[in-house]
């Protein structure tokens, strides 16, 4: 940590966007985690999406469960709406709200301890009900808060800084958000912010739940040699599998790609995820072509990322259950509860 | 683009702007913080190793510093660095002990200066120590040139102005008065004593402007602007007319007009041929000239004096507009014409050099405006031996630099006294020491402070006008200085980037608050400003660029235009790439290599 505020003081060309705010807006209070954490990188590419947006701060809400990535939200947009749940019982506060007011932008931040050990049920059922949000799992192997033992995402071989050796099978978040039937499915890296970035925009355009996977190195306790979480690891084995521009709804399309080299999906609010490079035989909008992708990538040894997957038919929790447009917290009390009589009639019908 | 090679010191000496700025190279960071820290003789010393005159330049400098200042690109308004220079000034303690030690046998070398003026004091200065004889020929009956003849003492008190000269002239100057050089054939022959090794030239720009109109010779109430004052400064003048013509626009008009206000006149106006984005005046003394009354009147060209039987009764202007020509020049353009009464006139308009007493045939060549020809680098004319500097080397200039003229053309006395080729100059060094305390503590003042620019206090307005030696600057108090110095922004504790150590997490590019830091590919760099975090569109500040770094073989690169040295960079990186050192600009003097220090009198024997 540091013993001083960042100064508020910001370079005056500082672009704004469309509400008139720059990126230092979009700021929370200063870091604690320690120096050099990935965290804080994944923080400022979150400050950098939610600014390019331009998303009101004050319809943004940030949830968090227990861990180093639980503290992420204190980070960035400090006008939002911000709670910090139970260890791992982060996406059941995601759900309850979203079910009750679908207006606002849902972001969870977890970790690989939070969302892979005690909040895998968690993860699992959020996924299956596709609540509309942005599941961000920063991921490094090791529980930092508790001096950097093993995580259920630790490769086998990854060696731990005292020397021990993981000999367990991991948890990929990825793999598992393919089997379950997730609508976005991406991986990101903390030291790579061009591709990150875009990642994040079209996750929080998803209707639906969009998990990103981030390595996100624990410089503490997990960048060193044998480490398979670490910095320079992560930048000699990553493999962009797709290269994904994300295209909001008013930005004018420009060609600027050969047909066939790009290929161009339209999300729910009419902005486009732009694919490019896509290799051979792989299909990001097959849920079982991206599996076996990346399975067959992480055989071979490598880091795939991108954005791996894309299903933007999928219905969200909100459209499976033929829910209200209005938020519920917006409808008034009679129609919410609708009282005594209403509910005899509805008893009746079953009779 | 290469790697940027900090071990050059003017490399990070750029980056202090307001040093780079100072003609004399005067460490301010340095000398703020020691005052921050109460520690004013020591800032004093600090200040008088470079510019030697503190006291005076801290109310009379032109500061070329402040414009410079990094503080005015971020909220507008620079470090009042002139005015903490005073606040060292007054608040001092004793410093004789710390001048330095004058040696008893001498080296048996004879220095003559033509002037005693503020260059030919810091010949003196620098030379004495050395063991040199310097003697100081001045026309008139006090030394001092025109920091004393033409600042007003309400601009600068007598008994600062006198201390400081006396800390040069007890060095054992051989001072004489009221000997005027009429002949440099003569001096140079050893008329006036000597033999002299060699020659300084500081004989200043003594010669006031005429301004020849109808009517100029008609009355003995137009007064040449710096003979006047001088006038005054003697006591042969203490009255003037009640309505009061200042021409001339430029520092000298603004002492002349707040001269007159306190010499009892009523109706001051200051009348400039242009408008104000052209005054030749600091905007500060623009700002205390109108404080006190004084009218500024734009546009009016003057065109005649108008004198009535033998009785000057007023001015005839030029109404004027001016607009670029064709050759981007202003030209002028008349809009009719006007009169305005007056009982004084005082003409500003610019001084010039006068040498009626350097013969023409004496090997000392002369050039443009009836100059003698001057190197820039030596500050030797054209006649071996013979030196110039100060406003007599290169036309009207301000204090600061006569000092810096001083200390070059002293190292080249030296060096020629010793037989060393002059245009080899002694070499700059540089300290660069890690400011790093603890974990997360500096040893400097690194949190930014928003506070804005302190404002001077002034003496009561009736009692500046009738006290016309009246300090009318009360200084700052304890509370405005305390405040002042944090607004510095310790541009010398500069960000210090080991490529090794990187790891590229980026977490230096995230935390910086002015966005200074991008690690991004190479590439040509008018093409890498603008594609940094920020675009950096300001070409006058340097790019701090890496070699390739480890990982990924980008580069790691710092627009220093708006770093506030706060030092988060360094704080959060976890490796230590980065780290915050100190950078103490070593500059040489005569006899003393960069970083050397002169002995000091009050040092006992063995350890000098």
């Amino acid at each position: 940590m540091t013993h001083i505020e960042k100064p508020r003081v910001h370079h005056p060309a500082l672009e704004q966007n469309e509400l008139g705010l720059t990126r230092r807006d979009y700021e929370g209070r200063m870091s604690t985690l320690c120096a050099g954490c990935g965290h804080d990188s994944v923080t400022a590419a979150i400050i950098e999406t939610f600014w390019k947006l331009s998303v009101p701060p004050h319809r943004v809400a940030k949830l968090s469960g227990i861990g180093c990535s639980a503290k992420t939200p204190t980070y960035f947009v400090k006008e939002a709406h911000g709670f910090n749940a139970v260890h791992g019982r982060m996406p059941s506060l995601v759900t309850g709200g979203n079910a009750a007011n679908r207006d606002l932008v849902y972001i969870g931040i977890s970790g690989d301890g939070d969302s892979l050990s005690i909040g895998l049920g968690q993860l699992c059922h959020a996924i299956r009900r596709n609540v509309d949000m942005l599941y961000v799992l920063e991921n490094n192997g090791v529980y930092g808060l508790t001096k950097g033992q093993f995580s259920a995402s630790a490769d086998v071989g990854s060696v731990a800084k005292t020397g021990e050796v993981n000999r367990q099978r991991p948890i990929d978040p990825v793999l598992l958000a393919l089997s379950l039937g997730a609508s976005f499915v991406a991986r990101g890296f903390s030291g790579d912010k061009a591709q990150l970035v875009p990642i994040l925009e079209a996750g929080l355009r998803h209707r639906g739940l969009a998990l990103v996977d981030v390595i996100s190195p624990c410089v503490t306790f997990n960048d060193h040699e044998g480490s398979t979480k670490s910095y320079r690891y992560t930048r000699e084995h990553e493999v962009e599998a797709v290269e994904a521009d994300f295209v909001p709804l008013r930005r004018e399309l420009t060609a600027e790609y050969e047909a066939g080299d790009v290929r161009e999906v339209a999300m729910h609010d009419g902005s486009v995820v732009r694919f490019r490079k896509v290799p051979a035989h792989y299909d990001p909008t097959d849920r079982d072509a991206a599996y076996a992708y990346v399975r067959g990538r992480q055989e071979a040894g490598e880091v795939p990322t991108g954005l791996l997957h894309l299903d933007p038919t999928g219905q969200d929790m909100h459209r499976a259950l033929g829910t209200v447009e209005t938020p519920l917290v917006d409808l008034p009390f009679e129609a919410l509860c609708p009282g005594r009589d209403k509910l005899a009639e509805i008893l009746a019908a079953f009779r | 683009m290469r790697p940027t090679d900090v071990s050059d010191p003017q490399y990070f000496h750029r980056v202090v702007d307001c040093q780079w700025a100072c003609p004399a190279h005067t460490n301010v960071p340095e000398y703020i913080r020691l005052i921050a820290a109460g520690r004013y003789t020591e800032a004093y010393m600090l200040n008088r190793k470079s510019n030697v005159f503190p006291g005076i330049l801290g109310r009379t400098c032109d500061r070329p510093c402040e414009p410079a200042c990094r503080r005015t690109r971020i909220d507008g308004e620079p470090v009042a660095i002139c005015r903490l220079k005073r606040v060292a000034a007054d608040l001092r303690g004793e410093v004789d002990g710390l001048l330095p030690a004058i040696p008893d046998e001498k080296n048996g070398r004879r220095i003559a200066c033509v002037g005693a003026g503020p260059a030919s004091l810091t010949v003196a200065n620098d030379l004495l120590p050395l063991g040199y004889q310097v003697t100081i020929f001045e026309k008139l009956q006090r030394p001092g040139g025109l920091m004393w003849t033409n600042i007003p003492e309400f601009r600068l008190p007598g008994r600062v102005l006198w201390e400081e000269i006396d800390h040069i002239l007890d060095m054992g100057v051989d001072l004489r008065l009221g000997a005027p050089v009429q002949s440099l054939a003569g001096l140079l022959e050893g008329d006036m004593g000597g033999p002299f090794k060699a020659v300084f030239l500081g004989s200043g720009a003594p010669k006031g402007k005429e301004l020849e109109l109808p009517g100029r010779h008609d009355t003995d109430r137009i007064h040449i602007g710096i003979e006047w004052l001088e006038a005054v400064r003697f006591g042969h003048v203490d009255t003037v007319g009640d309505r009061v013509l200042v021409i001339g626009v430029g520092n000298t008009a603004m002492d002349c007009c707040r001269t007159a206000m306190r010499l009892g006149a009523s109706d001051v106006k200051v009348m400039a041929r242009k408008s104000r984005e052209h005054f030749k005046a600091s905007p500060w003394e623009l700002e205390d000239a109108e404080g006190e009354g004084v009218q500024i009147v734009e546009n009016h060209a003057p065109s005649r004096y108008l004198v009535e039987d033998g009785k000057l009764v007023g001015m005839d202007f030029e109404l004027a507009t001016w607009h670029p020509g064709p050759d981007g020049r202003l030209k002028k353009e008349t809009h009719g014409s006007t009169t305005i009464p007056c009982d004084e006139v005082i003409l500003a308009i610019g001084q010039d050099n006068a040498f009626p007493w350097i013969e023409r045939d004496i090997g000392i060549e002369f050039g443009e405006w009836d100059m003698p020809v001057v190197d820039r680098t030596t500050f030797q004319t054209t006649r071996p031996g013979v030196f110039a500097g100060g406003d007599a080397a290169w036309g009207p200039e301000n204090i600061i630099w006569a000092v810096e003229h001083g200390h070059q053309a002293a190292i080249s006395i030296h060096s020629y006294c010793e037989g060393r080729p002059l245009d080899e100059r002694p070499s700059y060094g540089q300290n660069l020491i890690s400011e790093k305390m603890g974990l997360h503590e500096w040893s400097y003042s690194n949190d930014y402070d928003e506070a804005e620019r302190a404002r001077m206090r002034y003496a009561d307005l009736e009692r500046r006008r009738a006290h016309l030696d009246l300090e009318a600057e009360l200084g700052f108090d304890y509370d405005q200085t305390l405040q002042e110095v944090e607004r510095c922004l310790n541009c010398d504790v500069q960000t210090y980037f080991t490529r090794e150590l990187c790891i590229e997490c980026d977490a230096c590019v995230d935390v910086c608050p002015l966005s200074c830091l991008t690690i991004t590919a190479d590439g040509p760099e008018v093409e890498l400003r603008g594609r940094l975090t920020v675009p950096a569109l300001n070409l006058d500040e340097p790019l701090y660029v890496s070699d390739d770094l480890p990982q990924t073989g980008r580069l790691m690169i710092k627009d220093e235009d708006l770093c506030i040295h706060c030092g988060l960079c360094a704080e959060r990186c976890p490796t230590a790439a980065w780290d915050m050192r100190r950078s103490d600009l070593l500059i040489p003097y005569a006899g003393l290599d960069a970083g050397e220090a002169r002995p000091a009198r009050g040092m006992p024997a063995e350890v000098a």
